[in-house]
């Protein structure tokens, strides 16, 4: 199969495709590296010439930094803790045969066909809001007062929307995991006289230790990114600054293209370590 | 101890019923077989025994006791699954300790009784290697191993060997009969390998459609089928069954012999027909027999040293001592 001229026809065809790539991924990535080394005021004079340094050391010790950085990790973390679990439990749900099995499926899978934008104003607006929100009522049903969610719980209920978006998307990659289980092994267990928590614990987790790895890999990566979820519900108020959020607004609010890109360039730094980190999991992981 | 009684046990998916009530009785110590074309239900049936499969109707005994409404695990069987079903994140030593450790045995005698088994299985040398690094035959001693270490009333076996290769089915074949000598547990066996039927058990059960058609020692159904299809599904190659003339000379409808029990000849004999296609095994020679008028295809069987050429005329001639007469229904006459 591999000759060398199937090899270079081959390199021919993917050129394309991979300068394209190339293209896309670089000019930003430069363009972003250029900014960061540059006072660049658009607003208020424009280029102001070569800053070294200067931008990273004032992004890094910017009082709004650490928060930031506590905000991005925890929810991330949050949303992968919720979805990995809920995903498990659902997919072991779906996988039992039951009535109307496959439009179940079909709306568990809905979530995530639903815009961010969209499913966090639906969230925001229609459940919890304070007055009219549909939690609202619940918690006055029960006689106690209603939650001022955007701002008592801020950075939990943007989790709770943001695993809302992603569990469709761990619960499918899980469900498959799960139907690729060998049934003989699991009857084997069962022979073997593992009872049910058992058999999940020994049997049905391993065997998803690799899709659960890859559901937290891909999920960290576009985590890391979310905005829209932020930007409609609290606006980055009551400590829900992310890294990107906190970057945008050096970029757009403060109009510090320098500063921002700054920033941009220790928020790829950070999802490159995170991109490593668990490729070495997965990788492992994938070995046997 | 393992006596296993099925008394009236059927078996319906939906409305198929895969199972018609059905008798049968394994004596404790015995290794019983399973034989039948695909589809027979001879997996259902092992898995009905083991209780992966609730019965429809009827009951199943272990020991004298009712088992129909236990959990598999309770009923104190062990099973070897024709894919092995070994846990692929656990090392050989997890595996054959698994059963154990959910027994909640103690830690030193999990260790010993791992051990003992690893070594009757010569499996010593793998303990800490994982299933995906062994041989299909090491998979299978680690599958017998796993079920050995409970130390069962009875082993089920479904088609153990069908993953391996010519040459280890034999050894393994030895293996597991060898064990079955040293335990002396009963065991059931299911294949659709005539060697394996007729070379392992005590008693064979030949199955079709659910049906058991006869259940003996491997001789008994060699020598005295009683039906067609049994006569036809024992014995390798299959017998020869003959309708017509020759069958109503003989008071039958239809009469079998067996490809070993005629003798060849170039010159003359009973029956005259030309050589279609001859197997030479070496120590045999299997000819393909055509244009005898009495069936489409003979089979004989003859020395390795006879040797016939394709079209060459061909007489034989049957021993009548060793003809099967059967009537309309396919039954024997006795
Ligand atoms: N879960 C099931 N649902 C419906 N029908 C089934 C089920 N399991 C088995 N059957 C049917 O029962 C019959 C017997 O199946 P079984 O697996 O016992 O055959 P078998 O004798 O083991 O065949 P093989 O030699 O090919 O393994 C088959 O006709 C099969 O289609
Ligand atoms: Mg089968």
């Amino acid at each position: 199969m591999a000759t060398q001229h199937s090899r270079s026809a081959a390199r021919m065809m993917m050129a394309p495709a991979v300068v394209l790539l190339l293209g896309w991924m670089l000019v930003p990535l430069c363009m972003t590296l250029y900014f960061s080394f540059k006072k660049y005021l658009p607003l208020r004079g424009g280029d102001l010439g070569w800053v070294g340094f200067d931008n990273y050391v004032r992004f890094v010790s910017s009082s709004s930094f650490w928060p930031s950085v506590y905000a991005t990790l925890i929810i991330v973390g949050g949303v992968l803790a919720i979805t990995v679990v809920l995903g498990v439990l659902l997919a072991i749900l779906l996988d039992q045969p039951m009535w109307g099995q496959g439009i179940v499926r079909m709306l568990v899978i809905a979530p995530f066909f639903v815009m961010p934008t969209v499913s966090s104003l639906v969230w925001k607006n229609m459940f919890m809001d304070p007055n009219y929100g549909l939690l609202a009522y619940l918690w006055r049903f029960f006689g106690a007062e209603p939650v001022q969610w955007m701002s008592q719980a801020s950075l939990p209920s943007i989790v709770m929307i943001v695993s809302w978006q992603w569990l469709p998307f761990a619960t499918l990659i899980l469900l498959t995991a799960i139907q690729s289980l060998d049934s003989e092994q699991l009857e084997a267990s069962e022979m073997d006289g593992a009872p049910v928590i058992s058999r999940f614990w020994h049997i049905i987790l391993p065997h998803l230790s690799r899709a659960i790895t890859v559901v937290i890999l891909i999920q960290t990566i576009f985590l890391l990114s979310i905005f829209a979820e932020i930007f409609v519900t609290t606006g980055g108020a009551f400590g829900t600054k992310t890294l990107s959020y906190l970057i945008f607004q050096r970029v757009l609010e403060s109009q510090n293209v320098g500063l921002g890109s700054a920033g941009g360039v220790y928020a790829i730094i950070l999802a490159n370590i995170v991109a490593i980190f668990l490729m070495r999991i997965v990788g492992k992981n994938l070995d046997n | 101890m393992g006596r296993i009684v099925l008394d009236n046990v059927t078996k319906s998916f939906g409305n198929a019923q895969v199972i018609p009530p059905l008798q049968l009785t394994i004596e404790d110590g015995e290794f019983a077989v399973f034989v039948g074309p695909s589809g027979c239900g001879k997996s259902t049936l092992l898995r009905l025994i083991a209780g992966l499969e609730d019965v429809t109707s009827g009951k199943i005994e272990i020991d004298g006791k009712d088992v129909s409404g236990l959990a598999p695990a309770k009923r104190g069987l062990a099973m070897v699954f024709q894919s092995y079903a070994l846990y692929p994140h656990m090392t050989v030593r997890k595996n054959i300790a698994f059963p154990l450790k959910m027994a909640g045995l103690a830690r030193a005698e999990i260790k010993k009784r791992v051990d003992n088994a690893a070594a009757v299985l010569n499996l010593t040398d793998y303990l800490d290697r994982r299933p995906g690094q062994l041989s299909g035959g090491q998979r299978q001693r680690v599958a017998i191993g796993r079920a050995i270490v409970r130390e069962p009333a009875a082993f089920l076996f479904d088609e153990p060997l069908s993953n391996l290769d010519a040459a280890l089915r034999v050894g393994m074949r030895l293996e597991i009969s060898e064990l079955h000598e040293r335990l002396k547990s009963t065991m059931i066996y299911v294949t659709h390998d005539q060697v394996e039927a007729m070379t392992m058990a005590d008693k064979i059960v030949v199955l079709q459609a659910g049906v058991i058609e006869q259940v003996g020692s491997p001789l008994e159904l060699y020598r005295a089928p009683r039906n067609t299809f049994v006569a036809g599904f024992i014995g390798s190659p299959k017998m020869n069954l003959i309708d017509g003339p020759e069958a109503t000379k003989r008071d039958a409808h239809t009469i079998g012999i067996r490809p070993e029990h005629i003798a060849v000849s170039s010159d003359s004999g009973s029956w005259k027909g030309k050589v279609n296609v001859s197997e030479h095994l070496g120590s045999d020679t299997f000819f393909h027999v055509q244009g005898t008028g009495l069936a489409d295809s003979l089979t004989v069987r003859a020395d390795g040293e006879v040797s016939f050429r394709h079209g060459d005329d061909i007489y034989l001639t049957p021993r009548e001592e060793h003809i099967h007469r059967f009537d309309a229904k396919g039954l024997r006459i006795a």
